[in-house]
Formats: C-alpha cells, sequence, structure tokens
C-alpha cells in the first residue's frame, strides 16, 4: 500500500477527529473565530455524511432526508478553508511525534488535535445464536439497516427502556411492527423518573400498544420457533421477535485515546481538564468522548459548551471554562410527554417533594424542593410538559418559589402564578443548547434584530434540539415591545404600503395593473411577495380574467396555470361540486376522464375529487371534457372560495331541521371565484349535531328551528379556531347579507395570507367590533360591501371555460416552446392499482431499464 | 460560442418564464425589461422538478430573480445562485438578434 505522509506547512496545524455534532461545533467556533487566518484546520470523519443532527435522527424515518439533516454543506467548509474527509477512520495517534495515521495508512502531523469521536451504543453480551436481525440506533447506516429489515419483520424489540430506547421504540413502530421494550431495571426511563413516574409512563406506552417488559433480563437469545429470534428471561418466560434493536446505554468511544497511553477513566471516557485539554497538553477531547470530573455527558448542550471552551482557549485564550452542565430533559416519546430536572431522585438532604398525580389522565408531576421551601432542586413531569419551561426557569435561575410551590404543577386552577418572561432575570438562560441567555437576546435585539429569525441568526438560539423556539419568541417579543419597536409592516421592498393600504390605492385610484400600481406607488421590478398579493387584491376589486397578459405574471404558479403543482412539476385537477353533491352521472364523467388520462383519483377533504399526475399539456384536454361533462373551475388552486361542506340535512336525515344542502350549493354557487388575502372554507350544518363540522370554518352555518346560526372565522389547519357564533336565527337573505358583508370587509382589510381566525384575533374590538360594522353598519360601510360583493358575484367566469376560448392564454400549456417532447424527469409507478410519483430511487432504476 | 436558436422573442411574454428543450437539457427562460433574456436550468436543486421555468419573476436588491414555484427559493437569472440556500443552477449565454433568441448550450 502506498502511503504518504502530510507534514505542518507554513501554518500550525489543528485536527479535528470525528465530524459528529459535537466535532461540527467546534468547527464552526474555529471559523467564527477566523482561526483558518492563522492555521490549517483538517476534519477526518468516519462516517460518509458530512456531521448531521444526530437529535433528530427519528426524522429519517418520518420523510426527512440525510440532507434536510445535515448541520453544514461542503460547500461551507470549503469557502472557510476546512480541509473535510468523510469516511476516513483515524486508526492511531502517536503523541510523541505529533502525528496521526489514517486507517489507509497516510500520516499527518498535527500542532493540536482535537478528539470528538462521540460514543457507540454498548451492546450487553448475552449468548445469542446469531447476530443477524440485530441493530442499533446511532447513526443513518444503523437507521438504513434497520428499515431493510422490518420491512420482512413483523414483531421488534428493543432492549432497554431509557431515553434512547422509548424513541428506538417509537421508530419501530412507525414502522408497523409488533413493538416490545425491555427493561433490565424495575422501571422505564430509571435515570430521570422517579418510581411513580416509570408507572405512569408505562401505562401510557402500554395503551399506545407497545408491550412494556420491566424487571426483566435476557438469559440467552436461541432461534425461534415463529419468529427469528426467541429472547428467553431469567424469569423464565420468554418473547419471540423478528428483530432485536439494543438501546442498552452508550459508551464513549476512546479506543484512540487509550492506545496513544492518554488518560481514561475507569468505565471509559478520555479524562480532560476545564478547559478540555487530555493529559497531553495539545490533545483536547470534546463531546460524548469527554470525562470531566468523573462525568461523561450524553447530551448535545454540554458538548457544544465543550466545543466553545476548547476552541477559546486555543485561539481566543479567554479563559472560558467547562463547569458542568445541566442534564434537565423534555421529550415526547410516543406522543407522550416526559421531563425530567434536575434532582428528579430527591437526592440532597433535608429536600422535600410536593407530588401531583392524576392516574385517570395519566398525568404525574413531582417537585422537590430545598430544605427552606425557597428554591426549586428538581422535578420529574409525565403526561403534560407546559409546565416544564417555568419550572426550568426557575430550577436555572434560583429564582424565590412562590408561598405555594405545589400552585406550580396543579393543573389550571386558574392561580399559577405564570412565570412572565419579564421576571426573568438577564443571566436567565434561554437555549441550553446554544448557550443563550435573555441578556443576549436582548443585546442581538438592540443590535437591530426585529423579528425571532434575525435572532435565530445571531445568536443560535433555538437552532440545537429546538426546544426553546417557544419560550424564545416570547422572550423576542417581550425585548422588541420594550424598545417601542415598530415592526415594519411594508409588504416587501417594493411597496412601502400593507395589504390593506394597497387595497384602498387600487380601488380609490382605480388602478387597473400591476405595472400602472407600481410607477405611480413603488419601486423596481416586483417580487413573488407583492405580485400575488397585487394580483388577489385586483382580482377582489375589478375580477378581472387572471391570465390576461398583464396580470399572467403576477399569478403563483397554481393560478397560472390554474392547476394545483405537485412535488414532481405535475398538477392535480379539481372540478367543482357544490355543497359535495354529486349526480352518478357526473362521477362517472370524472371516472372516465381519470382513466382516459391515467390520473390518480382521491377524495379530499373538501368532499369533492381530485385528479393527480397531469402534465402540462393535457391540463387544457382534460379540462375541455370536464368542461363538456358539465362542470366549472373549483379553483383549487387560489387564495379564493374553495369548497362548502354540507351534510345531508332535513332532506333525508331524521334529526335535519333544514335542508343544508340547498344552502350549501346556494352559498357556493353565490361565492365562487372570490379571491381573497388567503382561501376560504364554508360548511353547512342540518342541525346542532354539526356533521358538517360548520364551526371550523371561515363561514359555517347551521340551521335551527327558526332559521341559521352563523358562525364565522373558525379554521381547521395548523392552528384550529372555533368559529364565533355571530347572529342567531337568520333567515335565508339575513344569511346572505351578513355573509356579503363579513366577507367583503375581511377581503379588505386583512394581510396577504391571513386566514379569518388570525384576522379575528388581530381585529381591534374582535367580534364586538365586527358585529357593529355588520349588523350595526357603525362605519357605514355595509351597502359597499354588498355592493362590491355583488360586482364580483355578477362578473363570475370559469377560468377554465374563458382559458379554453383563448388561443393565446392556450399557447402557455406547453411543456416547452420549442418542442413538443415531455419532462423525462416525470416518472410514475403503480401503487394500490393507481399511478404515484416514482421515488428518486426508482426513477434512477426507470430510466436505467429504459435506456 | 454555440449559439443555438430557441424561439422568437415574441413567444416570451414579459416578466413569464418559459422552459425550452435544447440538446436535452431543460432551460428556463426569461424576458425582462428591454428585452433582456436571461437562461437558467429549468431543475430546482431543492424541490427536485423541473419547474423553476414556472415561478414568479422579480428583482431582490437589484438582481433579478425566479422563486421556485415549490418551495419558493431565489434563484439570481444572471448567476443561478439560491440567495436562500448554499445551492445554485446552471447559466447559459443568451442572445437576442433580429428578434430571435439564442442560448448557447454546449
Ligand atoms: C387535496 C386536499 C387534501 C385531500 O386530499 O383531501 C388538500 C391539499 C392541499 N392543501 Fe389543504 N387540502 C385539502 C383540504 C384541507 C382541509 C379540510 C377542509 O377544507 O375541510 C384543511 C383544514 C381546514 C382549513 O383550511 O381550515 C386544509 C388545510 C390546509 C392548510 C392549512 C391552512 C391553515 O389555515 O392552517 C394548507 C396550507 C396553506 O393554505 O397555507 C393547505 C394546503 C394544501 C395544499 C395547497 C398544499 C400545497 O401547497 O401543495 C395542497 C394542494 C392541493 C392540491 O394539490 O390539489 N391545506 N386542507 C384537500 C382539498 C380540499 C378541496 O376539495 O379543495
Ligand atoms: C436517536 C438519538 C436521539 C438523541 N436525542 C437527543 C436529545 O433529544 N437531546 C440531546 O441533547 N441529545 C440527544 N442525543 C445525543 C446527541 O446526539 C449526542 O449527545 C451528540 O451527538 C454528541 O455529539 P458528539 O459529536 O460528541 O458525538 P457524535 O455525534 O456521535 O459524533 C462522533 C463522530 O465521530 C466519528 N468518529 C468516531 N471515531 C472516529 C475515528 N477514529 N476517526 C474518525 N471519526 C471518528 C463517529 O463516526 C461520529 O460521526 C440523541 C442521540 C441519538 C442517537
Ligand atoms: S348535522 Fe344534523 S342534519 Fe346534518 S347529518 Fe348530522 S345529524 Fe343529520
Ligand atoms: S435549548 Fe436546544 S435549541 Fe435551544
Amino acid at each position: 500500500m502506498s502511503t504518504t505522509t502530510l507534514p505542518i506547512g507554513a501554518k500550525p496545524r489543528i485536527v479535528v477527529v470525528g465530524n459528529g455534532m459535537v466535532g461540527h461545533h467546534y468547527v464552526e467556533q474555529l471559523i467564527e473565530a477566523n482561526a483558518q487566518d492563522h492555521y490549517e484546520i483538517l476534519v477526518f470523519g468516519e462516517e460518509k455524511y458530512i456531521a448531521y443532527d444526530r437529535v433528530h435522527l427519528s426524522e429519517y424515518f418520518t420523510g426527512a432526508t440525510t440532507e434536510d439533516l445535515s448541520l453544514t454543506t461542503t460547500g461551507f467548509y470549503e469557502q472557510n478553508d476546512v480541509q473535510f474527509y468523510a469516511g476516513n477512520k483515524v486508526a492511531g495517534i502517536d503523541a510523541p511525534t505529533r502525528t496521526v495515521t489514517l486507517e489507509n495508512g497516510n500520516v499527518v502531523h498535527y500542532s493540536a488535535l482535537v478528539l470528538a469521536t462521540g460514543s457507540y451504543p454498548f451492546v450487553p453480551p448475552i449468548e445469542s445464536h446469531s447476530t443477524e436481525n440485530t441493530f442499533v440506533y446511532r447513526t443513518f447506516d444503523d437507521l438504513d439497516a434497520l428499515k431493510a429489515c422490518a420491512a420482512n419483520s413483523k414483531v421488534g424489540t428493543v432492549v432497554g427502556g431509557g431515553l434512547l430506547g422509548l424513541e428506538a421504540a417509537n421508530a419501530l413502530k412507525s414502522l408497523g411492527l409488533e413493538t416490545h421494550v425491555v427493561e433490565f431495571a424495575p422501571r422505564l426511563m430509571p435515570v430521570q423518573l422517579d418510581p411513580v413516574g416509570g408507572r405512569t409512563l408505562k401505562n401510557m406506552i402500554e395503551g399506545l400498544g407497545v408491550s412494556v417488559h420491566v424487571d426483566t433480563a435476557t438469559q440467552n437469545i436461541i432461534a425461534g420457533e415463529t419468529c427469528f429470534h426467541r429472547m428467553n428471561f431469567t424469569n423464565g418466560e420468554h418473547l419471540e421477535t423478528d428483530l432485536i434493536l439494543y438501546s442498552a446505554g452508550i459508551r464513549p468511544q476512546d479506543a484512540l485515546a487509550r492506545s496513544a497511553g492518554l488518560a481514561v477513566g475507569a468505565r471509559g471516557g478520555i479524562v480532560v481538564n476545564n478547559f478540555c485539554q487530555t493529559s497531553q497538553e495539545n490533545i483536547y477531547a470534546i463531546g460524548e468522548c469527554a470525562l470531566w470530573n468523573e462525568r461523561i455527558f450524553g447530551l448535545v448542550a454540554p458538548g457544544y459548551t465543550m466545543a466553545k471552551v476548547a476552541a477559546d482557549h486555543l485561539i481566543s485564550k479567554t479563559g472560558k471554562k467547562f463547569e458542568g452542565a445541566d442534564m434537565s430533559t423534555k421529550l415526547k416519546l410516543l406522543g407522550c410527554d416526559v421531563g425530567s430536572i434536575g434532582d428528579a431522585h430527591q437526592a440532597t438532604p433535608g429536600a422535600t417533594s410536593f407530588v401531583y398525580h392524576n392516574e385517570r389522565k395519566g398525568e404525574y408531576r413531582k417537585i422537590v424542593v430545598s430544605e427552606d421551601g425557597s428554591k426549586l432542586l428538581g422535578a420529574v413531569l409525565v403526561g403534560d410538559n407546559s409546565y416544564y419551561d417555568t419550572l426550568l426557569q426557575y430550577y436555572l435561575n434560583g429564582i424565590d418559589l412562590p408561598k405555594n410551590p405545589e400552585s406550580l404543577i396543579l393543573p389550571n386552577t386558574g392561580d399559577a402564578p405564570a412565570l412572565g418572561v419579564d421576571a426573568l432575570p438577564a443571566t436567565a438562560s434561554i437555549c441550553s443548547c446554544h448557550n443563550v441567555t435573555k441578556g443576549d437576546i436582548a443585546q442581538a435585539v438592540a443590535n437591530g434584530a426585529c423579528s425571532v429569525g434575525d435572532v435565530k441568526g445571531m445568536t443560535k438560539a433555538a437552532t440545537g434540539c429546538g426546544g426553546c423556539a417557544a419560550l424564545l419568541k416570547k422572550v423576542v417579543d417581550n425585548e422588541l415591545l420594550a424598545l417601542g419597536v415598530e415592526v415594519s409592516t411594508d409588504i416587501c421592498e417594493h411597496f412601502a404600503y400593507t395589504r390593506q393600504e394597497l387595497f384602498h390605492l387600487i380601488k380609490v385610484e382605480e388602478i387597473k395593473s400591476f405595472q400602472d400600481l407600481l410607477h405611480s406607488h413603488g419601486k423596481g421590478h416586483g417580487c413573488d411577495i407583492c405580485k400575488p398579493t397585487v394580483g388577489s387584491i385586483l382580482a377582489s376589486v375589478w375580477n378581472d380574467y387572471v391570465l390576461d397578459a398583464s396580470h399572467v405574471g403576477l399569478q403563483d404558479t397554481n393560478d397560472r396555470y390554474l392547476a394545483n403543482m405537485q412535488k414532481d412539476g405535475t398538477y392535480s385537477v379539481v372540478p367543482r361540486i357544490p355543497g359535495g353533491e354529486i349526480t352518478p352521472e357526473g362521477l362517472i364523467a370524472i371516472g372516465e376522464v381519470a382513466k382516459r388520462y391515467k390520473l390518480y383519483t382521491k377524495i379530499t377533504g373538501g368532499q369533492r375529487i381530485d385528479l393527480f399526475g397531469a402534465t402540462l399539456s393535457d391540463l387544457p384536454k382534460i379540462w375541455g371534457e370536464l368542461i363538456d361533462a358539465g362542470f366549472e373551475t373549483g379553483q383549487a388552486y387560489g387564495k379564493s372560495v374553495r369548497t362548502v361542506k354540507s351534510c345531508v340535512g332535513s332532506t333525508w336525515c331524521r334529526y335535519g331541521v333544514n335542508d343544508s344542502v340547498g344552502m350549501a350549493i346556494r352559498i357556493e354557487e353565490r361565492y365562487k371565484g372570490l379571491r381573497g388575502p388567503h382561501k376560504i372554507k364554508f360548511a353547512v350544518s342540518g342541525c346542532t349535531r354539526e356533521c358538517a363540522e360548520a364551526q371550523s370554518k371561515d363561514i359555517g352555518v347551521i340551521a335551527t328551528e327558526k332559521g341559521w346560526n352563523l358562525y364565522v372565522c373558525g379554521n381547521g389547519g395548523m392552528k384550529p379556531r372555533h368559529a364565533n357564533l355571530f347572529a342567531t336565527d337568520l333567515s335565508d337573505e339575513m344569511l346572505i347579507k351578513y355573509i356579503d358583508r363579513v366577507l367583503m370587509f375581511y377581503v379588505q382589510t386583512a394581510d396577504r395570507l391571513q386566514r379569518t381566525s388570525v384576522w379575528m384575533d388581530n381585529l381591534e374590538g374582535g367580534l364586538e367590533y365586527l358585529r357593529d360594522v355588520v349588523i350595526n353598519n357603525s362605519l357605514g360601510l355595509a351597502e359597499e360591501l354588498e355592493l362590491q360583493m355583488q360586482h364580483i358575484v355578477n362578473t363570475f367566469q370559469c377560468e377554465w371555460k374563458t382559458t379554453l376560448n383563448n388561443p393565446q392564454a392556450l399557447k402557455k400549456f406547453r411543456q416547452f416552446i420549442n418542442t413538443d417532447a415531455a419532462d423525462d424527469h416525470v416518472q410514475f409507478v403503480e401503487e394500490r392499482g393507481q399511478i404515484r410519483p416514482a421515488t428518486e430511487i426508482e426513477k434512477s432504476q426507470l430510466i436505467a431499464t429504459v435506456s | 460560442m454555440n449559439f443555438t436558436y430557441v424561439c422568437d422573442i415574441s413567444d416570451l411574454d414579459l416578466d413569464v418564464g418559459a422552459a425550452a428543450l435544447i440538446n436535452g437539457q431543460q432551460i428556463a427562460l426569461f424576458k425582462v425589461a428591454n428585452n433582456r433574456v436571461f437562461a437558467i436550468s429549468n431543475w430546482d436543486p431543492i424541490g427536485k422538478a423541473n419547474v423553476l421555468s414556472r415561478g414568479i419573476v422579480g428583482d431582490l436588491d437589484g438582481d433579478f430573480v425566479v422563486a421556485s414555484p415549490l418551495y419558493k427559493q431565489h434563484f439570481s437569472l444572471s448567476t443561478g445562485k439560491c440567495l436562500e440556500e448554499d445551492v445554485s443552477v446552471q447559466v447559459w449565454q443568451s442572445k437576442v438578434e433580429s428578434s430571435k433568441v439564442f442560448v448557447a448550450v454546449e
């Protein structure tokens, strides 16, 4: 084998071994201190990936890709002159000659060496018939192997019921396996939880269908009868399982250090001092491989602090020390909240505790309080983590407890003294991953940060485990408020106006195009924020054809092609089905079109039918056929009226008190085509049983014995909000009048992309004010609002019909301007009897077999 | 430099993209003010689909950009650089001669 030796050049050289979370954080610290100007920086990582977010590793099973989880890019390292060698394990260190030897035999000199080798999963030495179908849970490669095996397995067992074991159990469950957890200790999460907490958690997890075997030790593993393995337990029982996942703790990866003769602890770990130096002063160890004060820290935050300390010691020399770290944790395991703070086991002499336990709800909370009752020493939470942030602040900042500390863990009695962010001292740690205090955030805001995003960029807060995001937002808002900062409301760099102001200008000055508005009130050429906003306002006010030459460039791709773009660049087609009522002929027609154009069909959540996988050039043909069959565009693509959901109502239902389908169709026919700041959804229910879920819609209508109750500003989606009851027992005519006014007032005054729910929450005066405007006509706007709505109703056109009659517009529905070829990257495979987009891997195979 | 004829300048709408296929290469063409034409790859490296021609065109800080219709990242029309993430797309030279648009694709 030919090997090379890499001697040190003009600059001294820092060699980092390990490119995990902490190794990467160290490199970031070097770059921040511009160390690359004075040092050559080399990084060797054993894994084939650049540093990634191990904390969120499990998201790899819920759709995140390796890139999504990457903490950085090779480009970033290159730009900063960091030489990174992936897939390069360091095999040995020779301290006297200051060299490391790589697995491939190459020898590299160093001036300073940093070991960030992390830890490895401990696999208990159990006598076993085979190591096949056994796994650990730490790297992408581990997860790939696990996934491959799970695909052919029915039963999976996790050995170890700690934090990681339960996370791994969640993964097995999400892979569809019958899941077991085997724990040697008498309870789950023995490190973080006390016996009652452990039992509460066990009950909850079993309630979710995961079998938990505590107090259970495995004697040996033999070939199974119904599954690949059989685990025999010392209590005489056994368990058949197809795969076994070991999560029985971690061990510091200190093999390199041992072979180089560096001091290691009796139970492993590279011994370091307060500056993270090992027994060799020019060799540092940081992260999970390091042993400080006889302790290993198995969390990322302390590792990051070590990285900062070690970089500081070498480069900036301000004397930062590592002083231990807080190991409090909060987690959602299999959907169950679990939190542990400080002295959870009440080990402090004289400490007393308060406990709240609700077996029925599966909630358990304990706080451990100092002898004199003034300080919080620790806490255990199971079932509801909403108490965690406040408790942690009391604990970390030594804040004096209230007179009745139990109020901190009792359920919403209303008198729990909520700890406002105002009450936190400047030294309060907000983000422990990146060690950001309330003072740091105030500083960032004082230096010009005016959003959570800015503060994240400047301080890195909330970019580690993410657990502090909610608290961060509160602190940022509070600081902004304190400074009296007015956050800019300009919609973008091209217009120094809010959406509401632009609406007004367009209406009052009768502006009909974006270009005119830009010339009279804006600058530059516009962008993807102001163009669609203005496009939408023009549509709300004038309701001209959106694909007119002067409007087409304003439309988001969905509006521009009157269809919804899917992930692969194809489109979906949604014909309007007012009120969800459809004839058998209609169903057949849709079915035939779907068959002819090989489209995937699905019933939507909005009571209509979506046809997926249409290419750009097929869209006009598909719509031609749908329109011939009597359908209209459903405008599923626009920030516009979507659907009016209905229940079957009094016509058929034995409880119905009014014709909900009839009213739903009337409403849908009236408001279809209306474009607004965001999409608008309706529903009509035939009685208070509310089968149409009207109270979760922007406009909800529920039949009463005397007429209709009108609900407004509800929302499903990301942040559900129940609609407010606006008026009761309305006649058909009054109902429509009020809806006209409410909707048009919303269209005129809301911000861009603001649903009615958020609009209402931000409306000064709230519901009462809206009632005043709409019912009592307090602004004298009622007639104008109705007229404006009537204009929209009168000028409705089916955009697809117009398009099919417009050769100029039709020309734009070609895949390519210079040929009729198709996009060969669009590929489908079959699943459950229909097409779906091929995955990237499938695509490469499809293309390979074709060529 | 080998310029290929693609279409007439009047085939392109102002501030609206169009896709073209040249030697098997998918290209997004954009006509902006003064009949200036930009040619960048149609491939969105973040959304992983051939869609950039279907994004909204505009300018940010004086540079012409297109916003991907999938996840809205901006790509500079002159350099192909993504403004939000550390990726870029290929750009090609283009020219307009006697109202015809040409792009230099190898
Ligand atoms: C197709 C459909 C899912 C399905 O297969 O059932 C769907 C699909 C999409 N929804 Fe939805 N939503 C669909 C019903 C819903 C519902 C249920 C309902 O309407 O009763 C909701 C919750 C109700 C609500 O809106 O309050 C819903 C809440 C959302 C949200 C969250 C909105 C919010 O205010 O939080 C988004 C994101 C957004 O609009 O910003 C969204 C966005 C989307 C987008 C546009 C996402 C995207 O950009 O690709 C999807 C594209 C539609 C397409 O390609 O055709 N979709 N979406 C449903 C179409 C209904 C229809 O017939 O038009
Ligand atoms: C599934 C999971 C969930 C977690 N959840 C949390 C959580 O919620 N909160 C939290 O704080 N922590 C959590 N952790 C722990 C956290 O990921 C670790 O604390 C952190 O990754 C430690 O960073 P590190 O750099 O020390 O080690 P690692 O990230 O393990 O990196 C070490 C790297 O060094 C490489 N290496 C080792 N030896 C060599 C060699 N000889 N040559 C070259 N390279 C070498 C390894 O291949 C590895 O890539 C979790 C861990 C896992 C696995
Ligand atoms: S809401 Fe009332 S009328 Fe409508 S289906 Fe349900 S029970 Fe019947
Ligand atoms: S506490 Fe982990 S990101 Fe802030």
